[in-house]
C-alpha cells in the first residue's frame, strides 16, 4: 500500500491499539517548558508515579523570561516561582534543562532545532501548540495538553486517534519580497482557521523544497492556526545538511545509516490524501492581517472584504478597522520581531537587510528579540546588532517575549503592533492591544516608515 | 477524575464563533503552578472591563442564565494549547461545552478534565441559542450513555459522537495516566525493537 510521510512515521511508532479506541504511540521526544509542565510533575508526585523517561526529556525556560537583565533575579514574583519549579523539578527527575543565561536556552521550537534534538522520523510533543514546527523535518511533532504532558512523563507514550491527512502543495516560483510567512499567511487565508482541525498537513512542490530549513519551520509553525495539530515537509539534501554535525544529532556512521531511513520516509507517489490543495507561488504577495484570527489575512495591496458574520464584525470593531479600506499608511506605533515563527538568524538577516542605512520613524518602538542564545550570538558575529542599533532598533535578549505578553513585552492599549508572531486573537500582545500579523521584510519596512506600506512597489 | 454522570442543566449562551484559548483565559494568568483559581478569570478580558467592573451584558454575567452547560459559536477552543482553558471552565461550573466544532487540543484536554464536549449540527446549534436567548430557564438535557442532548419540554434532540475509550473513561472517572501504566511492558518490548 502506497503510503504517506505522515504514515510511515506514525506507524513505525504504534505501540499496541486499544480496541475500539485510540491507539498508543510511542513519543520519543519530549520538550517542556516552564508555563505547562508543574502541574503535570505534581501530577505525577501525587500519584507516586515516576518520570519513565527522563533522558528524552528536554526543558528549557522561554515564555515567562524577561527579555532584558537576563542575569538579574527575574522582577515578577509568580514567574520567577515558576521558573524556579521548572528547575527544581528538573534537578529533581534528572531532566536536562537549558535555563535562564545557558548558551542553549531559547525558544523551545527555536533551540531543539538548532541543537539537533529535532530529527527526521521522530514523534516530538511539547506542551505548546506550536510544537508543529518540528515537522519541519519531517517529524510528527505536535501540541499537548498538560494531562498528556504528564501522561508522557508516566508512560512515554500517549493514546492518540489517528488524524486524516491533508496535503497542500504549491508550486511555481516566489515573488521577490514574498517569504516563507507570507506563503503560510496567504494558505491559512484561502482555507481558513479549522480546515485543518483533525488533520495532519504535509506541505508540497517546489515552493517548500526550495526553501531554507529556517522558512520551513515558519511555515510548519502555523499549522496549528489553520487547526492541523502538525505539519511536515519530506526530509531532503537541505534537512541532512541543517542536522548534520549538530549536539544530539548522531554522527559518522550512525548518522549516514539515519540518512538511509530518512531518505525512504518521503511520500510514496500515488499515496491518497483525505483532502488535497493545489496553489500558485505567482499568486502570492505579501501578507497581512486586519483582524483576530490568522485566517483574516489579505495581500498588503488588498482592501479588507466584506462579510456580515457577527463574529466578522466584532473582529473589525476590536481591530477598528473598516471593509472596503485599505491598511496601507495606518500609522503604527509598535513592531515585533521575534516569536517561534521567526526569530531565526535567517529572519535577523532579512530585517537588517532592509534597515541597514536607514533610520526608524521616530514614533516606532521596535522590539526584536532573537529565539535562543544561539540566534542572539549569530547575530553580534555578523554584525547585525551593529545594523540594528544604528538604525534605532532595540535588540533584546531570547524569549516568547511579546508574542504571548506573559511578560513585561506587552503592547498597549488600543494600540496597533506589526508582529512577526503568529497569533492576532484579541489582547494576545497585551491587553486591548491590536496585532498585526506580517512577515520580518513587512514588519521591518513598517518599523522604518512608521506606518504600513505597500512593499511590493520596492520590488517591481 | 470526577465521574461524569447524565444531568439537566439550564445553559449560558455564547454566541461567537473561534473562541481561542486566549479568551478563555488570557497568557497573564498561566503564571501559576497549580490547577487553583483559574475559574475567578474564565474570559476575564471579555467578563470584566478596563477598570476590572462586570460588564454586564455578558452572557457570563448576565443574571438572567445559569446553569453547568456553555453553548458556543463554532471552532471553540482554537489557538494555544493551554490546559488551564480547560481548568478554567471547569473552575467557573461548566460540565459540558455545547458546539458545532471543537479544536483538536482543546477538545482532548477538556475530555481530560471530566468537562464533555458535545458536538452538533450547525442548524441544532442555532435551535440551541434559540431556545435559551428566548427563555433562559429552558433546560437542557445531556445524556452520556445513549450520546444524546435533548431541549426539555420539547422534542427537539440530537445525537453526539464520543470515542468509545474516552467515553468509558468519562462514565468511570479514569483517565489515561491509569490505562498507560497497565501497558509498561508493551511499551517496554517496543522500546527493545523499535522498527526506525
Amino acid at each position: 500500500m502506497k503510503k504517506t510521510l505522515f504514515d510511515k512515521v506514525w506507524d513505525a511508532h504504534v505501540v499496541d491499539k486499544v480496541q475500539d479506541g485510540p491507539q498508543i504511540l510511542y513519543i520519543d521526544k519530549h520538550l517542556i517548558h516552564e508555563v505547562t509542565s508543574p502541574q503535570a510533575f505534581n501530577e505525577l508526585e501525587a500519584r507516586k508515579i515516576p518520570i519513565f523517561r527522563p533522558q528524552q526529556i528536554i526543558a528549557t525556560a522561554d515564555h515567562n523570561t524577561p527579555t532584558q537583565d537576563q542575569h538579574l533575579p527575574v522582577k515578577d514574583e509568580m514567574s520567577r516561582t515558576q521558573l524556579a519549579q521548572l528547575s527544581k523539578n528538573c534537578k529533581k527527575n534528572n531532566i536536562t534543562l537549558y535555563e535562564l543565561g545557558h548558551k542553549y536556552n531559547g525558544i523551545v521550537h527555536v533551540m531543539a532545532p538548532e541543537l539537533g534534538i529535532t530529527q527526521p522520523g521522530m514523534t516530538m510533543v511539547c506542551g505548546d501548540s506550536h510544537t508543529s514546527t518540528h515537522g519541519a523535518f519531517g517529524s510528527i511533532a505536535f501540541g499537548i495538553g498538560t494531562s498528556q504532558v504528564a501522561q508522557v512523563f508516566a508512560s512515554q507514550c500517549l493514546l492518540l486517534t489517528k488524524p486524516k491527512s491533508l496535503r497542500v502543495s504549491v508550486n511555481g516560483k516566489l515573488k521577490n519580497g514574498v517569504l516563507p510567512k507570507d506563503v503560510i499567511l496567504y494558505i491559512i487565508s484561502k482555507l481558513g482557521t479549522n480546515s485543518g482541525t483533525g488533520y495532519f498537513c504535509e506541505y508540497a512542490g517546489d515552493v517548500f523544497e526550495n526553501m531554507s530549513m529556517e522558512g520551513r519551520m515558519t511555515v510548519c509553525n502555523m499549522s496549528i492556526e489553520m487547526g492541523a495539530r502538525g505539519g511536515m515537509i519530506a526530509p531532503d539534501d537541505t534537512t541532512f545538511k541543517y542536522v548534520k554535525d549538530r549536539k544530539f544529532t548522531p554522527k559518522n556512521d550512525e548518522f549516514n545509516k539515519k540518512v538511509d531511513y530518512w531518505k525512504t520516509l518521503p511520500t510514496d507517489e500515488g499515496a491518497v490524501f483525505d483532502k488535497e490543495y493545489f496553489m500558485d507561488a505567482e499568486d502570492i504577495e505579501p501578507m497581512i492581517t486586519y483582524g483576530t484570527n490568522p485566517g483574516m489575512g489579505i495581500k498588503i495591496s488588498e482592501t479588507i472584504p466584506t462579510d456580515n458574520d457577527p463574529s466578522f464584525q466584532k473582529s473589525l470593531q476590536y481591530m477598528n478597522f473598516q471593509s472596503g479600506k485599505s491598511l496601507i499608511n495606518t500609522p503604527i506605533n509598535f513592531v515585533f520581531i521575534g516569536s517561534c515563527t521567526n526569530s531565526r538568524i535567517e529572519d535577523f538577516r532579512v530585517a537588517a537587510d532592509y534597515v541597514k542605512g536607514k533610520l526608524k520613524a521616530k514614533n516606532v518602538t521596535a522590539w526584536l528579540v532573537p529565539g535562543s542564545k544561539q540566534v542572539e550570538s549569530q547575530i553580534i558575529k555578523e554584525g547585525l546588532k551593529d545594523i540594528f542599533n544604528e538604525a534605532g532598533f532595540e535588540l533584546r535578549q531570547p524569549g516568547c517575549s511579546a508574542c504571548l505578553a506573559m511578560n513585561e513585552d506587552k503592547i498597549p492599549q488600543n494600540e496597533y503592533c506589526v508582529s512577526t508572531s503568529n497569533r492576532n486573537f484579541e489582547g494576545r500582545q497585551g491587553q486591548g492591544s491590536r496585532t498585526i500579523l506580517a512577515s520580518p521584510l513587512v514588519a521591518a519596512a513598517t518599523a522604518i516608515e512608521g506606518k504600513i506600506i505597500d512593499i511590493t512597489k520596492q520590488f517591481n | 477524575m470526577e465521574k461524569f454522570k447524565t444531568f439537566i442543566s439550564q445553559a449560558i449562551p455564547l454566541n461567537i464563533a473561534n473562541v481561542d484559548t486566549d479568551q478563555i483565559i488570557p497568557a497573564r494568568f498561566l503564571k501559576a503552578t497549580d490547577k487553583k483559581g483559574f475559574g475567578d478569570n474564565v474570559f476575564r478580558d471579555w467578563r470584566f472591563d478596563k477598570t476590572g467592573n462586570p460588564v454586564s451584558n455578558f452572557p457570563l454575567n448576565n443574571a438572567i442564565y445559569s446553569g453547568t452547560i456553555l453553548i458556543a459559536g463554532d471552532n471553540f477552543g482554537c489557538g494555544s494549547s493551554r490546559e488551564h482553558a480547560a481548568w478554567a471552565l471547569v473552575g467557573f461550573g461548566f460540565k459540558v461545552i455545547v458546539s458545532s466544532f471543537f479544536a483538536d487540543i482543546f477538545k482532548g484536554n477538556a475530555l481530560n478534565n471530566g468537562l464533555l464536549p458535545v458536538q452538533v449540527s450547525e442548524s441544532f446549534l442555532i435551535q440551541l441559542f434559540s431556545a435559551v436567548e428566548s427563555n433562559s430557564n429552558c433546560q437542557f438535557e445531556v445524556n452520556l450513555e445513549n450520546q444524546t442532548i435533548s431541549i426539555r419540554g420539547t422534542d427537539l434532540s440530537e445525537s453526539f459522537n464520543i470515542d468509545p475509550y474516552k467515553k468509558t473513561c468519562m462514565i468511570n472517572g479514569y483517565d489515561d495516566i491509569d490505562y498507560l501504566l497497565s501497558k509498561r511492558e508493551i511499551i517496554e518490548a517496543f522500546e527493545l525493537q523499535k522498527p526506525y
